[in-house]
């Protein structure tokens, strides 16, 4: 069978079983899961597919989120129609953003936005912007209900039209990667200045990148807000950005399907952890994250690709791939193995440079 | 007005002895390995509590705090020893990968044994104003302490043996190693005297802020600002960037922004100076051959 009919299958199967079958509690965890998909999908276009390391895409998750709360409180907007202003918004405030992470090195980046995402708290609760965000009590919102009379629970109704949202992203991601740009975008992450030389626009590509990425991960936050029916500053901590850090380098850093297994993750194994101790999630989290780092570098999703190819030679016929060697991103976007000459993404010697 | 300056700016040398210090853990393991430890704020909130878990057995102050540093120090060494030697020559998102992991890692530890409550930390110092009411006893002391430890740092650095070797390695690994020099253990010994500092900032700042897991998650913020602002390969330029970033921090907490958006001021210190100076006011400027 071909693979597109494949996913289409599973894709209308993931939506169709769960509303017939599951209780709301469990589809509210399931829209819960396609919402942190998305959010995480935007992190790895930018870390994954662009080498832009963010500690900090919660702060977009909460700027998406509060846009929906506040356009649908204060202008009682309806929800659906909420979606493209977060979208335009996050997009800008991701754009602008970006302008100061094109001098930040690597590293530089990672420390400003992690610094982004302790201080958004603190920005949220400012008194003066307070009539809009409802300061520390935050703001409630209503949850909609199926529209055109269709028999569906609300539940049900927000997971159906979440699994929609994300599969027009989940498209439009996918194309975009394979596409020129998505090839510009990882000739950045793998050797900058070669592709500078060979025309690539650095500055175009990797702002309207970082905006890109912002605009994913803040609409999953526009959609989690509608999901939840609440949002506050206290529920956007750091903890918010390291969650979706997780689940990116559990799901695989460049892989667009394992974003999907990386948002299981991060909402199934706190429930279970839980049980242990209210210091487990925590824990469990920190030690998958570094055992990742060592045995999995590629991630689930990653790990999975190389077990499909194994599986279907027949996709690769001539040429032999290189032995996946430990730290090399795996993208699931090649279509053929790598040339042994690419440069190396894993754990080669990086030179130490830095922007002036 | 003047005087309510001044009381800014002494209690903001107060707080920003304990960011000098932070500051100055960092850029020790940076200097060394061009990592910047995300951990080291959980690190020495840990050994916070391992300083506290003694004074609650009935050990005198300055014997628990000592068993609190040496403790530290064997616990950064282990991590560098365990952890952080396989990531060497890693790409940045790897050992990126791995701090977040230990700070998570570090932080349930410490929930878990210590559980998370707010808990009081004493202090040695006595409770009276001093210094005409500037000055709490506490942040007398406090500063006193941290200007120890960062004196006993250079003397250590700039007229010891090891510490010459360190600095060798810190700046040329392959030539130190052709002259004698264990690079991996000097590099171990870094890790373990940056953990050994962040346990004394830890126990001079938990009585001002309380102690409870997340007590460093502000405070290793303004120690990166602290550190990027004086330059993050200058260990004197960290410290004066950590002093200043605690000025900074108070007057503008008092007179600019307000104290809800202290943390802000943080991030606006990071933005501009990595924007306009990356190299801080004292770094150097490091030029790479293509």
């Amino acid at each position: 069978m071909r693979t597109p009919w494949l996913i289409t299958i599973l894709v209308l199967l993931a939506v169709i079983v769960p509303v017939a079958q599951f209780t709301d509690y469990h589809l509210f965890q399931l829209t819960m899961v396609v919402v942190y998909a998305i959010a995480i999908l935007g992190l790895a276009l930018l870390i994954g597919f662009n080498g832009q390391i963010s500690l900090g895409h919660g702060a977009f998750y909460a700027i998406g989120a509060y846009t929906t709360a506040i356009l649908m409180t204060t202008w009682n907007m309806p929800y659906w129609l909420t979606l493209p202003f977060s979208a335009v918004v996050c997009a800008f405030v991701g754009f602008l953003l970006g302008l100061p992470a094109l001098r930040l090195g690597g590293l530089y980046l990672a420390l400003t936005t992690f610094a982004l995402a302790v201080s958004i708290p603190q920005i949220l609760k400012y008194k003066a912007i307070e009539d809009w965000t409802g300061g520390v009590q935050g703001l409630v919102i209503d949850k909609p209900e199926a529209p055109f009379g269709l028999p569906l629970s609300p539940d049900q109704w927000l997971y159906t039209f979440t699994a929609a949202v994300a599969v027009v992203l989940y498209v439009i991601a996918w194309n975009i990667v394979r596409g020129r740009v998505g090839r510009a975008m990882m000739a950045i992450r793998d050797h900058a200045m070669a592709a500078e030389a060979m025309g690539i626009n650095q500055p175009v590509v990797k702002t309207s990148t970082f905006a890109m990425s912002a605009m994913y991960t803040g609409l999953a936050g526009s959609l989690g807000a509608i999901a939840v029916q609440f949002v506050a500053p206290d529920s956007f901590g750091v903890v918010v950005s390291i969650f979706l850090f997780v689940g990116l380098i559990v799901g695989g850093v460049s892989s667009i399907g394992g974003t999907l297994i990386g948002a299981a993750f991060i909402e199934f194994v706190p429930n279970v952890a839980d049980k242990l101790s209210k210091a487990a999630p925590g824990a469990v989290y920190g030690v998958i994250l570094i055992a990742s780092m060592f045995l999995m570098p590629a991630g689930a999703g990653g790990f999975l690709h190389a077990m499909w190819r194994r599986l279907m030679p027949s996709r690769t016929p001539t040429v032999q791939a290189p032995a996946a060697q430990p730290g090399m991103v795996a993208d699931e976007t090649q279509t053929r193995p790598p040339p042994v000459m690419a440069p190396q993404t894993g754990f080669a010697k990086e030179p130490v440079a830095r922007h002036e | 007005m003047l005087a309510g300056v001044l009381h800014q700016i002494m209690s903001g040398i107060a707080t920003g002895g304990i960011y000098a210090s932070v500051a100055l853990a960092l850029v020790m393991i940076y200097q060394a390995t061009h990592h910047v430890n995300f951990a080291q704020g959980e690190m020495a909130t840990f050994s916070t509590y391992i300083a506290l878990t003694f004074i609650n057995a009935g050990f005198p102050y300055w014997i628990a705090l000592a068993i609190a540093v040496v403790a530290s120090f064997a616990i950064g060494v282990a991590i560098e020893r365990i952890l952080m030697r396989p990531l060497m020559n890693a790409p940045i998102l790897a050992s990126v990968g791995v701090f977040v992991g230990l700070l998570l890692i570090i932080n349930s530890l410490s929930g878990w044994f210590f559980d998370f409550t707010i808990k009081q930390f004493p202090t040695p110092f006595p409770d009276h104003p001093m210094l005409g009411g500037y000055l709490s006893g506490h942040e007398l002391g406090a500063t006193a302490v941290t200007l120890i430890v960062l004196i006993g740092v250079y003397l250590f650095f700039r007229h010891t043996r090891l510490g010459l070797a360190m600095r060798g390695a810190a700046f040329n690994a392959t030539s130190s190693r052709l002259v004698g020099v264990r690079v991996g253990w000097m590099l171990a010994l870094g890790w373990g005297l940056a953990a050994a500092i962040g346990a004394i900032a830890g126990c001079m700042v938990a009585p001002i802020v309380f102690l409870d897991p997340n007590m460093m998650a502000g405070i290793l913020l303004y120690a990166f600002a602290g550190a990027l602002l004086g330059g993050i390969d200058s260990p004197l330029g960290a410290v004066l960037g950590g002093f200043a970033v605690g000025v900074i921090e108070n007057l503008g907490g008092a007179y600019l922004v307000g104290t809800e958006l202290k943390l802000t001021l943080a991030l606006v210190i990071i933005v501009v100076v990595l924007t306009i100076r990356p190299t801080g006011l004292m770094g150097r400027k490091v030029t790479s051959r293509v």
